[in-house]
């Protein structure tokens, strides 16, 4: 009996020990009084979350290793304001179960000042509760969804790419103004992806246009009976909302089933580089296709931005391959850096979110770029690209449109050029 | 029988062999048992006050795995039965909660008592489909058993895709989850009350299981595993035994994989894959099989490897992209070297290592008190 009676006193300390300790720690996490996370005088820490492994991480990988690559470059030229910024960056595998960790160990553990370009549809969703309820700047998330323009549910999530109605409302425009009289088909990935730019497509054309609509899911690495289907369908034009992968599995079926369509490809999965190392020897089946894309051609040596970036890649990257995700990864820096100048030297967290509300930011992108107080989404068009001779590049004019039924309008503002040093200043 | 031989603790087995407990035990089993919990409660309690916010959600984590591995553990530790489809059990009471809550959401019932209904539901939904693989695993044994089990881990998660209208595919579902009562106050950590949820969910778990493990359930859970024909001779149904065996442990992982849901707010297929029911078998052989510690030794790793990978990773000078790369398949490595280190050093596991351990100091030390 003693000898319980010896344990219970000792847990009973025990518990006591705790509790007491447990009580001072938590004075000194609150008494920091005033402060802003992950900002010091000298430094601002931001983190996000990639697919650097798993099934989705081929491209996207290359993404955050470029933006931290021109956060190097910033650094080397004095910083921003005279801090020096930190990029923390975890891998989730694409997993929302590892994105629900690894962004709370950003936010609570690492403290960082804001979310900059966290990837992924389903992996991001699961954190804006998180996000908006810890009053963290959620910027620039790296997916054309539109569950991140919702100025009144989350007033502290910002979009990058442009949504993907828009992006089918574009290419559907192609197919209105140069292939008319097509039949048109559309495969998409069987989420918001490919629902949504459904939907952009068939504003344009009409809700019966589309002769035959399929899905694909990403674990399934067959795509024949989809386009089978599409042949048997006599389709003459395929709209693709795919990831890169599936691009390449669609074209690659397509050739063996002796099918060729004219394909019109999502900015997602349309990188050629990305697609021509994917199919190999068979990279010439994607003569012909159609893309869409708003940032500069990777491959366009005399775009000053492409030079930059070349430049930075060379110096900050391990002069790793440059293709169409190091351009966006860079181009999501640069934009960062130039809302960090317009928050002013005071940094908070209010005052980064209200320097994106306020908009009129103008950097590497062709199409506008469109936060305002009521617009939480990111760029607001495409220009649409060709590969022929085995290149991609450019062809017609920029175009510019809404979610909704807004037109399809020419966007004609010329593109700025970067600053000398490759540093944006504050205006 | 080999093959269910095959996966008996050795450790176990020689626990099984001394006769009678050491000393006379206080009180009933339940009460003991009963007053272990409410100490478990109580240390819980003090520790989410003392730990910061993200390691509150950690340790939540952890009790949703541990709900998961203590049933493996009944199972394939008590029992004999392998399982390599546990995670799909777990994504049965992971999408059954999302289910629930969006019902709920949707027809705008809002109040406390709305999870643990759901809770429940995924505990009855994961029952159902435990018991349906029970009755086949009954039939069959070793790599049959591991081939249907394996089965199952492949179908569930594709399922969610065939029926993306009620699942909604690869993309999966989001789980609503009421904030903290008003009566916590205003500012009470979300991540606290994430961690008393799953933390009262997980304990009360463990509390059925021990004393079932202790029961004559439990007893004669352990004689199909050591002997099924000794069992057989002595009166046990065989098949019986295994199939509750079964049905409890996907109880448990129902629980698991709903808790999880609950704390990602998010429930998708990619989150259940087959990789998640090899790490658990994995982890509770590392833990140690033969007891309900050894599957939160289990819990733990699952949860601090990954990020011990990350801190080791961030130790060493590397290029950022081969970092990155290392980090994403390092756990794995590990996690498999461990498995190989812990069975040729203490086959027990690191449950079978400490008891192996305090055994020994306590008969030095009473060898010390004798002399």
């Amino acid at each position: 009996m003693t000898r319980t009676a010896r344990r219970g006193l000792a847990l009973a300390t025990a518990i006591t020990l705790l509790v007491a300790s447990a009580a001072c720690t938590g004075d000194d996490g609150g008494g920091g009084g005033g402060t802003v996370p992950g900002v010091t005088d000298t430094e601002i820490v931001v983190g996000t979350h990639m697919p650097l492994t798993g099934p989705a991480s081929a491209g996207y990988s290359k993404i955050a290793p470029a933006t931290k690559a021109y956060f190097d470059h910033v650094n080397a030229n004095g910083g921003v304001h005279g801090r020096k910024i930190t990029y923390k960056i975890m891998d989730d595998g694409y997993n929302p179960a590892n994105t629900q960790q690894v962004v709370r160990q950003l936010v609570l553990q690492d403290k960082v000042f804001a979310i900059l370009n966290g990837l992924g549809t389903p992996t991001h969703t699961g954190v804006l509760d998180f996000l908006k309820s810890n009053r963290v700047p959620d910027l620039f998330v790296a997916s054309g969804s539109r569950s991140w323009d919702q100025p009144d549910r989350y007033p502290g999530t910002f979009g990058f790419n442009p949504d993907y109605t828009v992006e089918g409302k574009i290419l559907a425009q192609h197919v209105k103004t140069s292939l008319p009289g097509r039949k048109v088909c559309f495969l998409g990935q069987d989420d918001d992806f490919g629902r949504d730019s459904l939907v952009g497509v068939e504003k344009v054309l009409g809700a019966g246009a589309v002769a035959a609509k399929q899905t694909y899911v990403t674990s399934n690495t067959n795509v024949a009976p989809q386009i089978g289907a599409f042949k048997a369908a006599g389709c003459q034009v395929v709209i693709l909302a795919t990831v890169p992968g599936f691009t390449a599995l669609a074209v690659g079926t397509a050739a063996r089933l002796n099918f060729k369509p004219q394909w019109l490809v999502s900015n997602v999965g349309a990188d050629h580089p990305t697609l021509a190392k994917q199919l190999g020897a068979a990279a010439g089946l994607l003569e012909g296709m159609v893309g869409a894309n708003y940032l500069p051609m990777q491959n366009d040596a005399a775009d000053p931005w492409i030079q930059l970036f070349t430049k930075v890649n060379k110096e900050y990257n391990g002069d790793a391959p440059f293709d169409g995700n190091t351009v966006y990864g860079m181009a999501v820096g640069y934009l960062f850096v130039q809302v960090l100048l317009a928050a002013g030297k005071d940094l908070t967290r209010e005052a980064v979110t209200e320097a994106v509300r306020k908009g009129g930011y103008q950097g590497p992108g062709l199409a506008p770029l469109r936060y305002s107080d009521t617009d939480h989404s990111g760029y607001g068009g495409q220009r649409l690209t060709r590969v022929s001779g085995g290149t991609q590049a450019y062809f017609g004019p920029t175009y510019e449109t809404d979610e909704g039924d807004g037109p399809v309008r020419e966007h004609t503002a010329p593109p700025v050029a970067p600053p000398a040093n490759g540093v944006p200043t504050a205006s | 029988m080999s093959a269910t031989r095959a996966v008996t603790p050795p450790d176990t087995k020689a626990r099984v062999g001394r006769t009678g407990p050491a000393e006379p035990r206080l009180g009933s089993t339940l009460l003991r048992h009963l007053g272990l919990a409410v100490v478990a409660a109580l240390l819980l309690v003090a520790a989410s006050y003392g730990l910061e916010p993200f390691r509150n959600f950690q340790l939540a984590t952890v009790a949703a795995y541990l709900c998961a591995t203590a049933g493996l553990t009944v199972l394939t530790g008590l029992n004999g039965q392998l399982s390599l489809g546990h995670g799909a059990l777990m994504a049965t009471g992971a999408y059954t909660v999302a289910l629930c809550q969006n019902a709920f959401a949707d027809a705008g019932m809002t109040g406390g008592w709305l999870l643990p209904v759901s809770l429940g539901a995924a505990v009855l939904a994961a029952l159902v489909v435990g018991a349906v693989v029970g009755v086949a695993a009954a039939r069959l044994r070793g790599p049959y058993l591991a081939g249907v089990t394996l089965a199952v881990a492949v179908v569930v998660p594709a399922l969610t895709v065939t029926f993306d209208g009620v699942f909604n595919g690869e993309q999966g579902l989001a789980v609503p989850v009421e904030p903290p009562p008003v009566a916590l106050g205003a500012y009470f950590p979300y991540e606290r009350w994430q961690l008393w949820v799953t933390a009262a969910a997980t304990l009360l778990a463990l509390l059925l299981l021990a004393n079932l493990v202790r029961s004559r359930y439990g007893r004669t859970f352990r004689a199909v595993r050591d002997d099924e024909v000794a069992a057989r001779l002595a009166g046990i149904h065989v098949a019986r035994t295994q199939v509750l065996a079964f049905v409890v442990s996907a109880a448990g992982a129902g629980l698991g994989g709903a808790l999880l849901a609950v704390l990602a707010q998010s429930v998708s297929p990619g989150a259940f894959s087959l990789t998640l029911s090899l790490f658990l078998l994995m982890a509770v052989v590392i833990g140690g099989l033969g007891s309900l510690a050894g599957a939160a030794w289990g819990a733990v790793l699952l949860v601090a490897l990954p990020d011990l990978t990350h801190a080791l990773t961030e130790q060493l000078t590397l290029s950022p992209a081969v970092a990155q790369r290392v980090e994403g398949n390092l756990p794995l490595a590990i996690f498999g070297l461990t498995l190989v280190v812990v069975m040729i050093a203490a086959p027990g596991g690191v449950q079978g290592l400490l008891s192996r351990l305090t055994r020994a100091v306590s008969a030095r030390r009473a060898g010390r008190r004798r002399s």
